[in-house]
């Protein structure tokens, strides 16, 4: 891995009393997925939030395609443009359709022509399997369609890395291979992805790279074969045993 | 009875043309003081925020008789001398702006924390975020409480006659000392505000239906 799109340094965050992210190195390469799996409170979430800066961290640097990234302002506005996100709880802006969704960024952001940035949101749209829905509102349609809609908004943006924060945890069982195949597909496409999942179904076929994390740190990081048949560490087979058996 | 509004009816006329006119002007006054202070009041900079924190408790908690009267004679006196009619525009609007403020910043609160990291996660800068996701999300939770504050707002009016505006409430009570006929006089007054404020009502309610958010 010459040339790392992210590099995370040194990385320590705290809230309050709470060592929520302990000495984090982690590279991840052009057009890699890692899959970051662990229990609840490892801290997996916090991570994936500090490469966008969503949550702040206290030690440590985090470079996106070797920029460092800013603590505030403008700079870090345009860096988190470069860095895709798609959220547990979909968040689609609730007063705007789903087209609108799509081109607010690419509009607003990246100051693309309304018609050309609608052309675009239409093409993804239909990638993503959603483009009959592009005149609703998000609360008209399914978790799952919402979710992918989500993904069509964090693509329009044509990041440089997208980050998937436990996509298909809220979604109800029949909906999670609907947004697992557009992410198999991003996968696939070359799309460089850290995701927050349990999915291991997803984990196996796309992934090359498993990093699992325990009380704030990274415990081990692994092929997914390696890491699903005999993982190296006893907190990761601990923690396999338990969401496996069921 | 009807011989009365017939023959005075000009001058309600001329009265809510000016009771019009200043709640256009101190409403809009108030909507823009209320939007720039809310969004100082969750700016991330500190000497922002403080200043919209001092600016809603002066006017919060002043008599908006005392606003009125600090406004004309007190900034005449400070040789600062304005007509009636524009600092009775503005005194009301910085007043009601203050309220304004607080409505807005009660709906950006309730503008779920997830519109706001989406918005920030495409790259979206503070004033963007609030322009394009929170504002257009909080007015519409605040479409009812908006309402409830232009009514007060309208109503507040009336107060300018102190500083001789020649408002409505001013006009009936011109017509008391012109004609001594004290409750025809009122009744007028009474019954052009009730209504106009019912149909402002009216629309409101409309409005809120119009744009409730689906969830």
């Amino acid at each position: 891995m010459a040339d790392a799109l992210v590099e995370m340094r040194g990385v320590n965050k705290w809230y309050g009393e709470l060592h929520a992210l302990k000495e984090i190195n982690l590279d991840i390469a052009e057009r890699e997925v890692v899959v970051v799996i662990g229990p609840s409170g490892s801290g997996k979430s916090t991570l994936i939030r500090t490469i966008n800066r969503l949550e702040s961290i206290q030690e440590g640097e985090i470079l996106i395609d070797g920029e460092r990234l800013p603590e505030e302002g403008k700079g870090l506005a345009k860096l988190r443009a470069d860095v895709g996100m798609v959220f547990q709880s979909f968040n689609l802006f609730a007063h705007k359709t789903i087209l609108e969704n799509v081109t607010l960024g690419p509009v607003k952001v990246k100051k693309m022509g309304k018609s050309d940035a609608e052309e675009k949101a239409r093409g993804l749209l239909e990638r993503v399997g959603v483009a009959h829905q592009a005149d609703k509102y998000p609360a008209e349609l399914s978790g799952g369609q919402q979710q992918r809609v989500a993904i069509a908004r964090a693509l329009a943006m044509e990041p440089k890395v997208m980050l998937f924060d436990e996509p298909t945890s809220a979604l109800d069982p029949e909906m999670i291979n609907e947004v697992l195949q557009v992410m198999l597909d991003l996968a696939e496409g070359g799309t460089t992805m850290v995701v927050v999942t349990h999915e291991m179904g997803f984990a196996r076929s796309a992934a090359d790279r498993m990093v699992f994390m325990d009380e704030g740190e990274i415990v081990e990081e692994n092929d997914p074969e390696s890491f699903y048949k005999g993982a190296k560490t006893e907190r990761a087979r601990d923690f396999l045993s338990k969401i496996i058996t069921h | 009875m009807l011989e009365f509004y017939t023959e005075y009816w000009p001058d309600y006329w001329d009265g809510t043309l000016v009771t019009l006119r200043l709640v256009v002007i101190s409403f809009t006054l108030a909507c823009i003081i209320g939007v720039i202070i809310a969004g100082f009041r969750v700016s991330p900079v500190p000497p922002l925020r403080s200043f919209a924190s001092g600016y809603v408790a002066l006017f919060r908690n002043m008599p908006l008789l005392v606003v009125f009267f600090l406004a004309f004679f007190g900034v005449g006196d400070l040789g600062f001398v304005f007509g009636p009619f524009p600092t009775a525009a503005v005194a009301l609007g910085m007043y009601t702006g203050a309220y304004m403020a607080e409505v807005i910043r009660s709906g950006i609160n309730s503008v779920s924390s997830g519109q706001a990291e989406a918005g920030r996660a495409i790259g979206l800068g503070f004033i963007p975020l609030l322009r394009e996701i929170v504002i257009p999300q909080a007015v519409r939770t605040v479409i009812a409480p908006i309402g409830n504050l232009f009514i007060a707002n309208f109503k507040n009016t009336a107060v300018a006659l102190t500083i001789s505006v020649f408002e409505l409430t001013y006009i009936s009570r011109k017509l008391i000392n012109e004609t001594a006929r004290t409750w025809l006089s009122l009744l007028g007054a009474a019954i052009i505000y009730t209504v106009i404020l019912l149909f402002a009502g009216w629309v409101f309610r409309t409005l809120e239906d119009r744009y409730a958010i689906k969830r």
